[in-house]
């Protein structure tokens, strides 16, 4: 008897830290489909409500999965964000648009390139800059080969979600290969901000360009033999299978995005619905399944790799050999080195493109959107007319994703949730901004 | 993203709003309507229904920091059918900014107007669930006003204890 009353005094106190907070999110879970009506005098059929994060290693971050159980059954659940939440939309308040694009580099850390390019084409938007046709080339090429290294990471952590360890050296010892190429490229391996407002950084070395092409070449191999060995794996299916399902309707009104979305057969893909870059004189498809479940999410994404290998190669062979890879107009984007260095002009450029940068007119809203690995990211702006953003708000994919997860988890095995989390690939410095 | 399309589809927007529809921003590709906030959940009832805009992409507020509409709320939604992207916008008072949800509609509303109200204090009348989603309840500062500091409010959020908290 003495332990039962230990219980009872453990469920009777009350949480010590953010008390407010704890109390809200619990209410919550009890208010969610409050028609659900539960037998309390049978203690067998007590609910149990199971806290699993923030400090989980399969929530990928410190997502907090709030669950009511019944058996093994999830009731209902809620899911608590903000764990990473550093507030950069209030630091880009107070930053110019090129001092911020580091920043960016840090949401979704997995693909850290479509995240500056998302930044560079909505600011190149609102302050109307042409960008050189060849940075654009480059700058597809980047996003793609983000595209492939963040694919891989889902690949390699969801697999081991679902218990095969192995696959995460292989799919990281691909990943080890685009950490090099965009090390000779942008010149940092993980965080690379390598374009630029008005263009990119600087030109492909020929190194790249042969390490980009060698990838190009081997790449295809692995992830053929990947398919071997998962696609009738009866393991993997069965664990993957009807996991996780959500229709097209309920997809589509939770705001699902990206490869998630486009496992329940919707073919929204931003690279095709408004073609940004040159993504319109590219032949490639959008991968689509109609089951809407973990299986169907992963056939989505191996597919899509398969594609971006496709994109890179049209990409070499469609961009100009020859071309400046920045606009040459101090007013609108840094100037070259060489200037900085040997003028007088380009040295004042240089300090007043660091102090000031950009300034689009007063008044002026822009919204650009750009495919990331995980769905559309985009970057709204509201301009004052100085170099700082009144406003810049970040639609990212993870958050919405985030949201559907909510719902889908609803009524799936306790056991499934890290399969399920892992197969939506949320990543949190993306959603909690 | 067809212009004639788009053009259709303002001109049933302004035949349904008339003197409502208070401003047409097309400066950049997408049109920006800003109308009348009484009529804001009958005209999302209309765009979803009638004209197809059945993907809400992300609802965001802006502090425009001045004594009379303070805040604006930008619906951002898209119609899949005619590959077109809308933006619609309403002025909040700062006195009582109060209005009302779309989740009825749109439920992936939920979590967007969540975040307007963490970052600006926004209530939406009816909304199911209405948390903070980033910062925890105790946290008693709107950090996406104006007028909130770039570092903080000292003493604002409690530090967990550096020692054990179980018995």
């Amino acid at each position: 008897m003495p332990s039962m009353e230990l219980d009872q005094n453990i469920s009777r106190k009350r949480p010590t830290f953010f008390p407010q907070h704890q109390e809200a999110i619990y209410k919550s879970l009890e208010d969610k489909h409050a028609t659900v009506e539960v037998d309390k005098s049978d203690p067998l059929a007590t609910r149990m409500i199971l806290n699993m994060g923030p400090q989980h290693p399969a929530t990928h971050g410190v997502l907090r999965v709030l669950m009511e159980l019944d058996g093994e059954t999830i009731t209902k659940c809620r899911l608590d964000t903000g764990y990473l939440h550093r507030g950069i939309e209030k630091m880009a308040e107070n930053k110019t648009y090129q001092e911020f694009m580091p920043y960016t580099d840090r949401m979704d850390y997995l693909s850290p390139y479509s995240n500056n390019v998302a930044l560079c084409l909505a600011v190149e938007r609102i302050a109307k800059i042409e960008c050189p046709e060849r940075a654009n080339y480059i700058r597809m090429i980047g996003c793609e080969l983000a595209r492939i290294s963040s694919h891989l990471l889902w690949l390699g952590t969801m697999i081991m979600d679902a218990g095969a360890i192995s696959f995460f050296i292989w799919t990281f010892r691909e990943r080890e290969k685009l950490y090099d190429i965009f090390d000779e490229v942008a010149g940092h391996r993980f965080t690379v901000s390598h374009s630029r407002i008005g263009g990119i950084n600087n030109e492909l070395t020929p190194v790249a360009v042969e390490k980009i092409q060698k990838f190009l070449r081997e790449f295809p191999k692995e992830l053929e033999g990947w398919h071997k060995l998962l696609d009738r794996n009866r393991i993997f299916v069965d664990r993957n299978n009807g996991v996780g399902q959500i229709d097209h309707e309920n997809a589509i009104a939770s705001g699902l995005a990206g490869p998630s979305l486009r496992a329940t057969g919707i073919a929204y893909d931003v690279r095709k619905f408004e073609p940004y870059m040159h993504y319109d004189q590219i032949d490639f498809e959008v991968p689509t399944r109609t089951e809407g479940d973990n299986l169907a999410r992963y056939y989505c994404r191996m597919e899509e790799m398969a594609e971006s290998i496709r994109i890179i190669e049209q990409c070499f062979k469609k961009m100009p050999k020859k071309g400046p890879v920045r606009v040459d107009d101090a007013k609108k984007s840094y100037p070259s080195k060489d200037e900085v260095y040997y003028s007088m002009e380009g040295l004042i450029h240089d300090f007043m493109m660091t102090d000031t940068g950009v300034c689009p007119p007063a008044g002026a809203e822009a919204y650009h959107a750009i495919e990331a690995p995980k769905g559309e990211l985009g970057f709204y702006i509201q301009s004052d007319g100085t170099g700082h953003p009144w406003r810049m708000k970040i639609k990212s994919p993870s958050f919405s994703n985030l949201q559907g997860l909510e719902t889908i988890l609803d009524g799936e095995m306790v056991a499934d949730t890290v399969v399920i989390i892992g197969g939506m690939d949320p990543v949190m410095g993306d959603s909690d901004k | 993203m067809n212009s004639d399309t788009k053009q259709a589809l303002l001109q049933k927007i302004r035949d349904k709003l008339g003197d409502d529809l208070h401003e047409v921003y097309e400066e950049y590709q997408y049109p920006l309507l800003r109308i009348n906030r009484e009529r804001l959940h009958e005209t999302c009832r209309f765009m979803k229904e009638e004209l197809h805009f059945i993907y809400l992409n992300d609802v965001l507020g802006t502090d425009r920091f001045t004594s009379v509409d303070r805040f604006e709320v930008i619906y951002h939604m898209i119609s899949l059918r005619d590959q077109q992207r809308f933006f619609l916008k309403v002025f909040v008072d700062e006195e009582d900014p109060v209005l009302p949800t779309v989740t009825d509609l749109w439920t992936s509303a939920n979590w967007n107007e969540r975040e307007v109200y963490d970052m600006f204090g926004i209530r939406f009348k009816g909304h199911p669930d209405l948390r903070r989603i980033f910062l925890p309840e105790d946290f008693k500062y709107f950090p996406l006003r104006k007028e909130f500091p770039l570092l903080g409010v000292p003493g604002s959020l409690e530090l967990p204890s550096s020692t054990p908290d179980h018995d």
